[in-house]
């Protein structure tokens, strides 16, 4: 089917989908992996998955599959320490080496096992080295705690006398104890216990302590100022240093097992001063050569890290590559002698010698003996679709896809959106200082069009960089409108000349149109400027777009059905034409095309016929005299032949499809024979009798009343689809009135306003004002809006009339696709 | 407020009544399980379960894995989506999702009691308990030496303290009394969680009473079969049945004097929903029971999804989760140790 053109229809490269087909590929098991690998280079194939009932690790190269993961997953680990360590992946692209799958699994996880062992003895220094501060941290606070708490008790003692030196008071009179009375031994020996305890947990720790001890212990906390680095977390916490005092064995296990509940790290502490000096001293000493040892080795650590850096990306690229190479090949399956492997791909035709190439290139680079064969298979499977886009067109393609993907070779709406989805827009948004505005805007993004597009944009940036050409289009023609319309920034210019009309006398003024007479030529291009500002101003423009509305409305319309045609004649389905596309043409001509041929012969005639009043007494009471409303000849005869002709259209398109397409399935039910030998080429895959465009797949059942109520519901939609489309047309004199009203209020309420006062300040302000209402709200907002109405009447008005987007997206596996992904 | 939760439910609960039917819409199924089943090693399944919910939890584990890599990430899994939870929560929703984790916490605290009964490290203990049910002096448990220490020290301080007003004593720690206190507590909870569930009425206390009911049902059964043989008087043993539920309080009674599985079998079969769990096994077994009642489990769960605007959905949700990490532990387990013919005889398919 796809091998004749629309006899209609000029090739054209968007107008029909690319012709696909279904090719079968026989690779011998060998060779697969680098054929696989050239097709991803060409990009130009997409895979059926032939393996669908086999789950992920059934499949033939599950093993690889697996391997890549684990790879992938080196490739995270390696990021992840890069970012810990504040490296990023160089941008810049080395020299490309072309390396070995195993060799990089290798490579990968020597430097993992590497870069872990580094890693661990960097920790193990770490932590000694944590602890190390922290024991120096505990030394001096509990160093600082025993002078005072010994200054404290001699005081205490001088008050009390040393008469309680036997009993166990609370506080100093233990310390004083171990230090002065070692010869009593009756006394009890008090042990004692320092270290640090997390801040949040040193509440929880005190009260445990209490309860565990029924508070037979002192414990003294001291906040440390700055948070420390925890030895075993390595996180860095808030911590108090303590120091619990206790009596006997049993209450220092408990004590000991509540530290470790609690994540305290206790350290050995000496009373003794010169002890601690030396102490302190020692631990000063071993801190510092840590600290050497710990920089050495990050050193190092790093060093390791860079290296990896330069390469990440082309391995990152290369394990993503062999992933889904991998995934390709487990889409294909197993040749019965386990000797070759075999794939169904669609790929378009245009391709094929491309594909061929490569695998030749395959079997010669891979020193296989027999080269791999491609054969063309025939299906009835409804092939992908494909348009060969630009970065021009595509934008225009996404808006078609976006309402639904065109079945293959169908006729393509994307090729006339590129002029009316934006010509809708402008009329509009009919304003061309906007439009200039606008188009600098749309411009920045062009010009830095190579810069943008390499580096990640936020949600909406994305969104306006990826239709920039669309928004450039949009401009232009609302540059365009806008001179038609004569509008900047709401302000009429006579640019093309002075105005045609002049003031008969002094009074006049401005304001009146009555008073104003022709004195020269037409104004060449666009509404003159008289009219802006007088009275009659907005009846003129309302009329004027309204009717423009409508023909352009029905022109668009009139597209469409004319594209059905297109589609009928492609598809070779007459049915559709005699009684689809001719009474639809019909009905529609004949009663808006009429509609739209009064109104032009209104403006070249000048005619003071009121157009609602032909149209309704043309359906009320069509035999009745027109009188004043007359603009040709004949008119009255030529209306009722149009009625009729729109009556008899709706039964024409209603009855006859239905019934037609009910023989025609008779007919082939009868003579299969027929049928089998018509479509003798098709032999591979079939799956049923095969009549792809026309409603009746012979294979389905045929309803009758169901296609009969299809019909009718086509027919209902339609005939008021005609009216209501065309209603619905009218939004774009609407907008482009909301537009133009909304500028001027912002031109004449604010600007002229904040002029008037004739104060510096105020018309900052007022500037101000204007500037952020014209961005915010007529160049963002009205641009949504009006983008959002086109959209509308080019997914709903338009393309219902030929389009059926039931179709699905070719998407060919392609390394390049791979490239764009993100993790 | 009966009958009324529609109008009020979502200006607090709908977000997270949403979040939580999309968190079960990950739930492994059938299908998932069968694809499991098959799998050769634990590469196999972690391959699997990549392309599931867990993915994300699982896909830097480096190669050979071990069942509690996978069964830890998995409970990780569960952790992290309750915690989100708990934090999106207000009242009442918040302590109902407390309560959820109260049952951790009896069986962490027996855990490492019993633990340093027979002297194991504390660190190795804590690596054990489920991270639902830590609370921050955990570990000053092993420090206790009775019943009456434990309180005072440590669970004073956490919401169990009010269950344990039953099982003061100043005896020595011993397996059985631990068990007892294990039973004592669950029971308090139990009648706890149940009284609130009352409290916030509406949608939430009808289902989840009917969950709770079972849960206590299903201890009384376990309670009673455990029991027999040992010393365990009637009446002791009658006191550790939940004074709720479907049994309470006549099959209570009868439950309290059985000697032998069949005794139980003959006093749970004059209760429809339990003949058909019972009926289901051959006289004189007990090894499948627990299979049947978390089956029957499972199938009240997934019933409670069937009604919006309760609270039940968050319980039953974290208890399919737990049941889905019991299945993917019993497969790994399987695959690990090759015994892949007994794949199936504990796995409990949610869907």
């Amino acid at each position: 089917m796809g091998d004749s053109r629309g006899g209609c229809c000029p090739p054209m490269d968007l107008f029909r989908s690319e012709p696909m087909q279904l090719v079968q590929l026989i690779i011998p098991i060998e060779s697969a992996r680098l054929t696989v690998s050239y097709l991803g280079d060409l990009g130009l194939l997409q895979f059926k998955d032939l393996n669908s009932e086999k789950s992920p690790f059934q499949r033939t190269y599950a093993g690889q599959i697996k391997k890549c993961g684990e790879m992938a997953r080196t490739l995270r680990f390696f990021k992840e320490q890069m970012l810990k360590a504040g490296l990023s992946p160089s941008a810049k692209s080395l020299a490309e080496t072309d390396v070995d799958v195993d060799d990089l699994e290798v490579k990968l996880g020597e430097l993992e096992a590497e870069l872990i062992e580094m890693n661990a003895n960097g920790e193990k220094l770490q932590r000694s080295y944590n602890e190390l501060v922290e024991y120096k941290i505990v030394l001096k606070k509990a160093g600082d705690f025993f002078p005072s708490a010994q200054q404290s008790a001699t005081a205490q003692r001088r008050e009390m006398g040393s008469s309680q030196m036997g009993e166990e008071s609370i506080e100093t009179p233990l310390l004083q104890e171990q230090e002065t009375s070692a010869d009593l031994s009756k006394q009890v020996k008090l042990g004692f216990i320092t270290g640090l305890v997390p801040r949040g947990k040193s509440m929880a720790f005190e009260r445990i302590l209490f309860r565990a001890t029924r508070g037979n212990v002192f414990l003294k906390q001291v906040p440390i100022e700055s948070p420390v680095t925890d030895p075993v977390t390595g996180e860095k916490t808030e911590k108090n240093a303590f120091m619990v005092f206790y009596s006997g064995e049993r209450a220092k296990n408990k004590i000991l097992k509540i530290c470790d509940a609690f994540g305290a790290n206790r350290y050995p502490f000496s009373e003794d001063h010169g002890k601690q000096a030396l102490m302190i001293h020692e631990v000063s000493g071993k801190i510092s050569d840590l600290k050497s040892t710990i920089d050495a080795g990050s050193l190092h650590r790093d060093y390791l890290l860079r290296t990896i850096g330069d390469q990440f990306d082309q391995w990152n690229l290369k394990v993503k590559k062999e992933k889904s190479i991998y995934h390709t090949l487990n889409m294909l399956s197993l040749d019965v002698t386990k000797k070759c492997l075999v794939a169904e791909a669609w790929g378009p035709v245009f391709a094929t010698k491309q594909i061929q190439e490569a695998l030749q290139r395959a079997s010669v680079d891979s020193n296989s003996q027999v080269g791999a064969i491609l054969q063309v298979l025939h299906t009835r499977e409804l092939p992908p679709t494909y348009f060969c886009t630009n970065k021009f067109t595509a934008a225009f393609q996404e808006i078609v896809d976006a309402y639904g993907v065109a079945k293959y070779q169908e006729a393509n709406p994307g090729v006339h959106t590129i002029v009316t989805f934006p010509f809708l827009f402008a009329v509009m948004f009919g304003d061309w200082g906007h439009g200039i505005c606008l188009l600098l805007a749309t411009l920045i993004l062009i010009v830095r069009e190579k810069k943008l597009s390499s580096q990640k944009l936020g949600d909406i940036t994305e969104m306006t960089f990826g239709g920039r050409y669309v928004i450039m289009m949009m401009s232009l023609f609302s540059i365009y409108t806008g001179f038609i319309y004569n509008e900047c920034f709401s302000v009429a210019l006579d640019l093309f000349g002075p105005s045609a009309y002049a003031c008969r006398d002094l009074s006049c003024r401005d304001a009146y149109s009555i008073g104003l007479i022709k004195v020269r030529d037409t104004y060449p291009f666009g509404v003159d400027p008289a009219w802006h500002g007088s009275r009659t101003e907005l009846p003129f423009l309302n009329s004027l777009k309204m009717k423009m509305s409508i023909l352009l409305g029905v022109a668009q319309m009139n597209l469409g059905i004319i594209l059905s045609y297109c589609n009928a004649i492609f598809f070779g389905n007459s049915l559709n034409i005699w009684f689809q596309f001719i009474p639809q043409l019909i009905f529609l001509n004949s009663l808006f095309g009429y509609l739209s041929v009064l109104i032009i012969l209104k403006w070249y005639t000048g005619s003071q016929a009121d157009l609602y009043h032909i149209m309704i007494y043309m359906f009320l009471s069509p035999t009745d005299e027109l009188g004043d409303n007359q603009l040709f000849q004949g008119q009255k005869k030529a209306q009722l032949v149009l009625l009729l002709l729109a009556l008899v259209s709706v039964p024409w398109m209603l009855l006859p499809k239905p019934f037609l397409l009910k023989r025609q399935h008779e007919n082939r039910r009868q003579g299969q024979s027929y049928a089998q030998v018509q479509t003798t080429d098709e032999t591979l895959h079939s799956e049923a009798n095969h009549d792809s465009h026309g409603h009746g797949h012979g294979h389905e059942e045929f309803e009758f009343s169901e296609v009969f109520v299809h019909q009718l519901i086509h027919t209902i939609e339609f005939v008021l689809g005609a009216v209501s489309n065309t209603a619905s047309y009218l939004r774009l004199w609407a907008l482009s009135l909301a537009h133009s009203q909304l500028s001027i209020v912002f031109y004449e309420k604010v600007l002229l306003l904040a002029w008037g006062y004739d104060n510096i300040v105020i018309l900052i302000v007022g500037i101000i004002i204007f500037i952020f209402a014209t961005v915010g709200v007529l160049l963002i907002m009205e641009t949504l809006s009006a983008f959002l109405h086109a959209l509308r009447l080019h997914w709903v008005e338009f393309q219902n009339k030929f389009y059926e987007g039931d179709g699905y997206k070719f998407y060919p596996f392609s390394f390049a696709m791979i490239e764009d992904e993100e993790d | 407020m009966y009958g009324f939760e529609a109008m009020t439910f979502n200006i607090h609960g709908g977000y997270l009544e949403a979040i939580v039917r999309g968190h079960r819409a990950g739930l492994l199924t059938a299908a998932d399980y069968n694809n499991l089943c098959q799998c050769e090693t634990l590469d196999d399944i972690k391959m699997h379960l990549s392309a599931t919910d867990y993915g994300p939890y699982l896909q830097n584990e480096p190669s050979p894995l071990h069942t509690t890599t996978v069964v830890e990430k998995c409970t990780l899994k569960l952790v992290d989506e309750y915690k989100h939870m708990l934090c999106q929560a207000t009242e009442p929703l918040s302590t109902f999702l407390e309560y959820i984790t109260y049952g951790h916490m009896i069986d962490n605290v027996v855990l490492i009691v019993t633990g340093t009964l027979h002297e194991r490290d504390v660190q190795e203990l804590l690596e054990k308990c489920h991270p639902l049910g830590m609370f921050d002096s955990i570990a000053t448990l092993a420090v206790a030496q009775n019943m009456r220490e434990l309180y005072r020290l440590v669970l004073v301080d956490t919401p169990l303290a009010p269950y344990f007003s039953e099982c003061i004593t100043s005896e020595d720690l011993d397996d059985m009394n631990i068990e007892i206190m294990r039973n004592t507590l669950y029971k308090a909870y139990l009648e706890d969680f149940y009284k609130f569930c009352q409290k916030l009425g509406g949608a939430t206390a009808e289902i989840m009473s009917d969950l709770l009911a079972f849960e206590a049902d299903r201890r009384a059964v376990n309670i009673t079969i455990n029991s027999i043989g040992t010393e365990l008087t009637r009446d002791d043993r009658r006191k550790l049945y939940s004074n709720f539920g479907l049994l309470y309080p006549y099959g209570h009674e009868e439950l309290a004097v059985c000697e032998d599985i069949d005794q139980v079998r003959g006093a749970m079969e004059k209760y429809p929903p339990y003949q058909s769990i019972f009926s289901k096994l051959s006289y004189g077994e007990s090894q499948m029971l627990d299979k049947a009642f978390y089956e029957e489990e499972v199938k009240r769960l997934c019933l409670a999804f069937e009604q919006q605007f309760h609270y039940g959905v968050f319980f039953a949700y974290m208890r399919l989760r737990e049941q889905e990490i019991r299945n993917l532990m019993w497969i790994s387990e399987c695959v690990a140790q090759n015994q892949k013919s007994r794949v199936h005889d504990s796995v409990v398919f949610i869907f």
